[in-house]
């Protein structure tokens, strides 16, 4: 594993402490940090600066920002992120990518097949048709219920670094569309905000998606990319595991259709809770799933963990996925199966109506 | 009962309380003398039947659960157990359950859903087993579907946190109606050692973990996390296990005959009632706020428009 993908700061200068926070339940030490790295050097670091990360091969993803530039605009199509005319190097196969290429190709290697990571609204745009996304309760952020200080840092400066640095509210996005004309409801995480961890935000989002599908009967698509609970909220997000969990179970009852698609990396809390129970369980290739990480299974167990262990395709041959599904194959995959539960969605609310359900 | 405790609390007035800060009470609640499961079981309930294995791979001992008599009526409990030697704590695997202890919860649940008994938990460990073979057998999966029943399971749950409610695998066993705490137990996301690494990489701020993450039991009952504190004899549940189990009964026939009265003595509108209950109660938790959007004339973007009704 460690052969395979090589670590890479995820974001300039952010430190290792500080890309594990947010992650739930010591569990989460991604293998998968490789990104794409870049080959031209970003002209606005310094070539003083550059030299201190000699430490760490390769020097730069492609997702660094340049220090300098602290304004940050909604990562909605990633586009921003890599200068015009740069050449990709895949961080697993080594191989060039040209990066118009590797955009078209919604971030996938084209020589590996490796899958990079999305940010959120770049995972919107890869499942809904073309401008179809309405995202609500955007405005949603968090509250401080542990008024959580340390000698280091309060929650509350945090989050405001992170919403400034990502340009998003919260590590989930959430809203209607449409895959194929089909209405979906989706939701989606983003793993650059606090580890894609789960407070009370990202629980109160999720439920109000769930219980407006229940209200439009629409089928519902969550993509998760998470560490887990969010340790700032302590408790609260623990709880968090419970409410989404029992949206969802309301979900199933009314008869309608939850997919869940699993992508790198997702672990700890949301993938024990919500995102295991719904009816169909999708996972993109070579992510790290599972409950602890492997950095917490080793120091507890003393065991050398073998290679592909907690991957997707672990979960696959251990009966916990249905399908590992290409990025390129998740809309036609996707839509098949809301063709699939159209009919049986429709004839359930037939039924429905006939009973009058009081649930 | 409230005159019960007030007589308690005038007998012990002289007495130094058994932990006061998070960090003394994360100690004590790992207590290695502090009752476990299966003294309150067998303290509580008479005729214990243990049923054990998950009918698919094995039984796991740091899991534990059967019917018994409480009170006249038959009920299904189910518990962490943690050992009090090396020995059997090797046995119990120290509390941390695996896949199928989890999985023989959920059978036994299924089996107190369909002879309609209330279930009691009694939650104490420091979390779900993370181990290689846990991930072989979906430890996640089995934690959230366990989370996925109780959350609509049509019988009472009342669960008392009796030491350390450690993270996923303390909620796969507690998602309940009633969820109360010991005293000096500690209810949290993560360990303090855990949570210390995940902040600082460092667990030998512990201590500092335990402080800041809010997880003693005036901590959660303030925040409407849990329903009550069950008090417990002065120096610890340990050093007066009958009077403990007293308490307990007492708490937990109270608020299980609550639940009865007020929902499973109704019928099915009863019990779809105490289902919506459970779901509100659950569904409250959070703390959100709304920005405003924003204004280009004001430029102002962390007006709070809204603030949580729930703080």
């Amino acid at each position: 594993m460690e052969k395979l993908f090589k670590r890479i700061p995820r974001v300039g200068g952010e430190s290792e402490k500080e890309r594990l926070e947010g992650s739930s339940e010591g569990t989460i030490e991604p293998q998968h940090k490789a990104q794409a790295e870049s080959v031209e050097k970003t002209p606005e670091i310094s070539p003083e600066k550059a030299k201190k990360h000699e430490g760490h091969t390769p020097k730069f993803s492609w997702s660094i920002k340049p220090q300098g530039d602290q304004k940050a605009k909604p990562a909605r199509s990633g586009k921003d992120e890599i200068p015009d005319g740069l050449w990709i190097k895949c961080a697993h196969c080594k191989e060039l990518i040209y990066s118009k290429e590797f955009e078209n190709n919604k971030k996938v290697c084209p020589k590996c097949g490796f899958h990079f990571r999305l940010g959120a609204y770049e995972r919107v745009n890869v499942i809904l048709d073309e401008s179809s996304f309405e995202e609500i309760n955007a405005n949603l952020v968090t509250g401080d219920p542990l008024n959580f200080t340390t000698s280091t840092e309060t929650y509350q400066v945090k989050s405001d670094q992170t919403r400034a640095k990502t340009g998003l509210n919260e590590a989930i996005v959430t809203g209607f569309g449409t895959l194929e004309g089909m209405p979906l409801a989706l939701a989606v995480c983003d793993f650059n905000y606090l580890g894609g961890s789960m407070g009370s935000v990202y629980g109160e989002k999720l439920v109000r998606l769930v219980e407006q599908a229940l209200e439009r009967r629409v089928p519902l698509l969550a993509v998760s990319a998470s560490g887990g609970a969010r340790m700032h909220e302590g408790m609260f997000s623990l709880m968090q595991m419970a409410k989404t969990t029992a949206a969802f179970a309301c979900l199933g009852e009314a008869g309608l259709p939850f997919i869940s698609l699993l992508v790198d990396p997702c672990t700890g809390g949301v993938i024990a809770s919500y995102a295991s129970v719904a009816d169909v369980i999708l996972a993109e290739p070579g992510a790290l799933l599972g409950f602890a990480g492997p950095r917490v299974i080793e120091q507890v167990t003393k065991q050398k963990l073998p290679p592909g262990f907690q991957t997707s395709e672990f979960f696959l041959e251990h009966g916990m996925v249905d399908q590992v599904v290409n990025r390129k194959e998740l809309r036609p995959v996707i839509a098949k199966l809301l063709r699939l539960y159209e009919t049986v969605v429709a004839q359930n609310e037939a039924r429905e109506r006939e009973v009058s359900y009081a649930g | 009962m409230p005159d019960k405790d007030k007589e308690r609390k005038e007998r012990d007035k002289d007495k130094k309380p058994a932990a006061s800060g998070a960090w003394e009470k994360v100690l004590l609640a790992r207590h290695v003398q502090r009752p476990h499961a299966l003294d309150f079981i067998n303290g509580l309930t008479k005729d214990f039947m243990e049923l054990r294995g998950d009918r698919h791979f094995g039984d796991d001992a740091a899991l534990v659960g059967g019917i018994a008599k409480f009170e006249d009526r038959t009920v299904l409990v189910l518990g962490n157990q943690k050992g009090r030697d090396t020995k059997e704590n090797i046995y119990r695997n120290f509390g941390t359950a695996r896949a199928e202890g989890y999985r023989k919860a959920f059978r036994l649940m299924q089996h107190a859903a369909k002879f309609k008994l209330p279930v009691l938990t009694f939650v104490d460990t420091g979390g779900a087993f993370p181990g290689k073979e846990s991930e072989e057998r979906g430890i996640a999966m089995a934690l959230a579907e366990n989370i996925m029943l109780m959350s609509r399971l049509p019988v009472p749950i009342v669960s008392i946190v009796t030491g350390e409610g450690g993270s996923g695998g303390a909620l796969a066993i507690s998602v309940a109606d009633r969820l109360l705490m010991l005293e000096n137990a500690v209810y949290s996301v993560a360990s303090p050692e855990g949570s210390a690494t995940i902040l600082w990489r460092d667990v030998s701020q512990a201590p500092a973990a335990a402080e800041a993450m809010k997880i003693t039991a005036p901590d959660l009952l303030g925040f409407g996390i849990i329903d009550g504190i069950v008090p417990e004899p002065t120096g610890g549940a340990h050093t007066n296990p009958n009077e403990m189990m007293a308490i307990a009964r007492e708490y937990l026939l109270n608020n299980l005959t609550d639940l009865e009265d007020k929902y499973t003595s109704r019928g099915e509108a009863g019990i779809q009632s105490m289902l919506e209950a459970r779901y509100q109660k659950y569904r409250r938790i959070g703390s959100w706020q709304e920005l405003a959007e924003q204004s280009p004339e004001v430029g102002e973007l962390s007006d709070i428009l809204q603030a949580n009704p729930s703080l």
